[in-house]
């Protein structure tokens, strides 16, 4: 009755669009490209090149929610995807990288935790992916950005990298969770501090939007979140070569 | 958020101070402390820019598509919320601001609350359709990239607490903002015309007080299940008591600023800003061209409590535009503009309506995976519809109901009152 429904809401209101939909949503597999300002950034990641430069491991940390894996699928996940593609363009240093979930957790809990798992890791780079669930509990943008600023201080402080990643872009929930004020705190937390922010919304958002990935769609679960998480990995690689101006120490 | 709440507070009270000063000598000098346009005049601006606030507070409820970079947010700081709540203020103020003359305190209010009452019913409605999309999504949408995000349907296991906390006002889906602002914002105008009508500069210097009062001492709305109110209404108030203090002689006795040369430059060198640094939104390789300091000093541009910079860009724009385009434009009754003013007309039905459309909107783009072409014609259809609605219900204000809108004609009647929404 429901598709019914909306078959005869589709079909009133988008008579000739539909088809053309349907037809873009076979597209072959995507090269999900991002424009290069996307993965450009003036801010630097010192430690990062020290660490390449004098030919140290390099210690990646990513701490973040359940958007920063699959469920049941870790391995696809883009931190793992990560650690692949810094392998292969970086095959002369060791790549550690782990993971430390905190699911459910506002960016002012996680903060609290930061400088014990970074005296714990000693990585040379954190990534810290956060937002979510202070959106979908609407906390306070100010408490949200002060949280934010404290953290991202205390790993610094601590002698680490710091990259941050935010929400991800969601369409279906356009209508339940208001991203932006997160997105802009975060936004001002980076330029305060002077670090890499990683905008997985507007890289998700322009691939919806170039076609790259339907994000909309209820199909293609788990295959659709594989190449998603697959390139969002390759584009935060790019990312902190770029920002860790990896691309001449290699040349060197 | 100190530091910047005491930056913004400052000016905003010495400008108010400024603008108290002004009113002062021609207030004294005319015996009512309000004075009211003449009655009868439909003001066809006002109907004309609320429209097309309703247009834009659509589109741009709606993901992003063609269409919204025809939408405001897009070249300044300021909204169509902005546009919405100062005209809400100017016609709630015009209407029951007579009400209140000529029947008395009483009589006004009675007539503020039954208004108030048609606004909550027609939130509560709203409400239930939006229950009935996120159920829908919720049991229909498994998407493992989105596992995380789609624990905002948790809700749902409680609907006891979460529908009472809803008819309280506390628990407020995304884009459902604007009318409980609108409705404690009306609740609040019996009392705001009641000192008006003592000392309207008075009034306005008070709502300005408890702006900057807000903005230092983080004053909001908690709601449920945490956070606070998206829209502060004891921020936003001073749009809405600006608007009524313009409708009660306010904007005469400020022509004289209005029409000089330098207000009109300052306006708009300040929208020419105010342009330059939204385009470094979405041409970031133009943020290079902003001075750090800028940055740091004006980011974030705070929606929830109406930055100043926001109110600053909303003036500039009032002030263009009235410069621009006077109350006599033969355009104003041109057939072209008449969707856009008769929408304005009916604000409230439209309001809600399109809200409805803009959750159909998401249905939609949810059930067809379309690209840009499908986006952008639904934008256009709901604009469509909008129109057609409000055509339909000035039909039966005029025809239908002819005889019912014959009984209300005293005092100010409920479509003039769009002061609705």
């Amino acid at each position: 009755m429901r598709s019914g429904f909306w078959t005869v809401l589709g079909l009133t209101l988008l008579a000739g669009c539909s088809t053309a939909g349907a037809a873009r949503a076979e597209d072959a597999p995507e090269p999900c490209d991002v424009p290069a300002y996307l993965l450009s950034t003036d801010s630097l990641l010192p430690k990062v090149s020290g660490a390449i430069k004098s030919g140290q491991p390099l210690n990646v940390l990513v701490v973040g929610s359940r958007s920063s894996t699959i469920p049941s699928s870790e391995t696809s996940a883009y931190p793992a995807r990560l650690q692949a593609m810094l392998k292969e363009k970086l095959p002369a240093v060791p790549i550690n990288l782990s993971v430390e979930l905190q699911g459910a957790k506002t960016a002012e809990e996680v903060a609290a935790g930061l400088v014990k798992l970074v005296e714990e890791k000693k990585p040379t780079l954190v990534i810290w992916q956060t937002g979510t669930v202070d959106a979908m509990r609407s906390v306070d943008p100010d408490d949200f950005r002060s949280a934010v600023d404290d953290g991202v201080a205390a790993l610094q402080n601590a002698g680490s990298d710091v990259v941050l990643v935010n929400l991800q872009y969601s369409p279906r929930t356009e209508t339940m969770i208001s991203a932006p004020p997160y997105l802009d705190n975060m936004r001002v937390v980076a330029q305060q501090h002077d670090v890499p922010l990683f905008d997985r919304f507007a890289i998700m958002h322009h691939w919806n939007d170039a076609g790259d990935f339907d994000l909309f769609s209820t199909s293609h679960g788990l295959e659709l979140a594989k190449r998603v998480h697959a390139c969002l990995g390759r584009a935060l690689s790019k990312f902190v070569i770029n920002a860790a101006h990896l691309d001449q120490a290699q040349q060197n | 958020m100190t530091s910047i709440a005491d930056q913004v507070a400052e000016p905003a009270v010495s400008d108010a101070a400024a603008l108290a000063k002004d009113g002062a000598p021609s207030a004294a000098a005319a015996a009512p402390a309000i004075a009211l346009p003449a009655a009868g005049e439909r003001e066809l601006r006002l109907d004309l820019f609320r429209g097309l606030a309703l247009w834009l507070i659509f589109i741009d409820h709606l993901p992003p598509n063609i269409l919204t970079w025809f939408t405001l947010r897009n070249y300044g700081f300021s909204d169509a919320t902005e546009i919405f709540i100062f005209i809400s203020g100017y016609t709630a103020a015009f209407v029951y601001g007579r009400a209140m003359l000529e029947a008395g305190f009483v009589v006004a209010t009675a007539r503020i609350l039954r208004r108030v009452w048609q606004i909550y019913v027609a939130h509560v409605f709203l409400f239930t359709i939006f229950l009935a999309e996120i159920s829908y999504v919720a049991t229909s949408f498994e998407n493992p990239l989105y596992t995380e995000e789609m624990g905002i349907m948790d809700f749902l296991k409680q609907p006891d607490v979460t529908i009472v906390q809803a008819l309280l006002l506390r628990f407020r889906p995304v884009n459902m903002d604007v009318l409980p602002l609108y409705i404690v914002l009306m609740l609040s105008l019996p009392l705001i015309l009641w000192l008006m009508k003592w000392k309207a500069d008075v009034t306005l210097a008070l709502s300005v007080l408890l702006y900057a009062l807000t903005w230092q001492y983080d004053l909001y709305l908690s709601a449920y299940p945490n956070g606070f109110w998206a829209f502060n209404p004891l921020a936003w108030q001073l749009l809405f008591v600006f608007g009524a203090w313009c409708a009660l002689g306010g904007a005469r006795r400020m022509s004289r600023i209005l029409s000089s040369p330098v207000t009109m430059w300052i306006s708009i060198a300040y929208l020419l800003a105010a342009f330059f640094v939204t385009l470094t939104w979405y041409v970031p390789q133009l943020s290079h061209l902003m001075p750090r300091s800028l940055d740091q000093w004006m980011y974030p541009i705070d929606k929830t409590d109406l930055d100043v910079l926001r109110f600053a860009h909303f003036l500039a724009l009032a002030t263009i535009t009235v410069r621009f385009l006077p109350k006599d434009w033969r355009g104003l009754k041109s057939p072209w503009l008449r969707p856009l003013i008769v929408c304005g007309q009916h604000s409230l039905e439209i309001f809600c309506l399109g809200i409805f459309l803009a959750f159909a909107g998401h249905f939609v783009l949810a059930e067809v995976s379309g690209g840009a072409a499908l986006h952008a014609l639904i934008s256009v259809c709901g604009i469509l519809i909008m129109w057609g609605m409000a055509s339909v219900i000035s039909w039966y204000k005029h025809s239908a109901d002819k005889s019912a809108s014959r009984t209300k004609g005293t005092g100010g009647n409920a479509d003039l009152a769009g002061g609705g929404a």
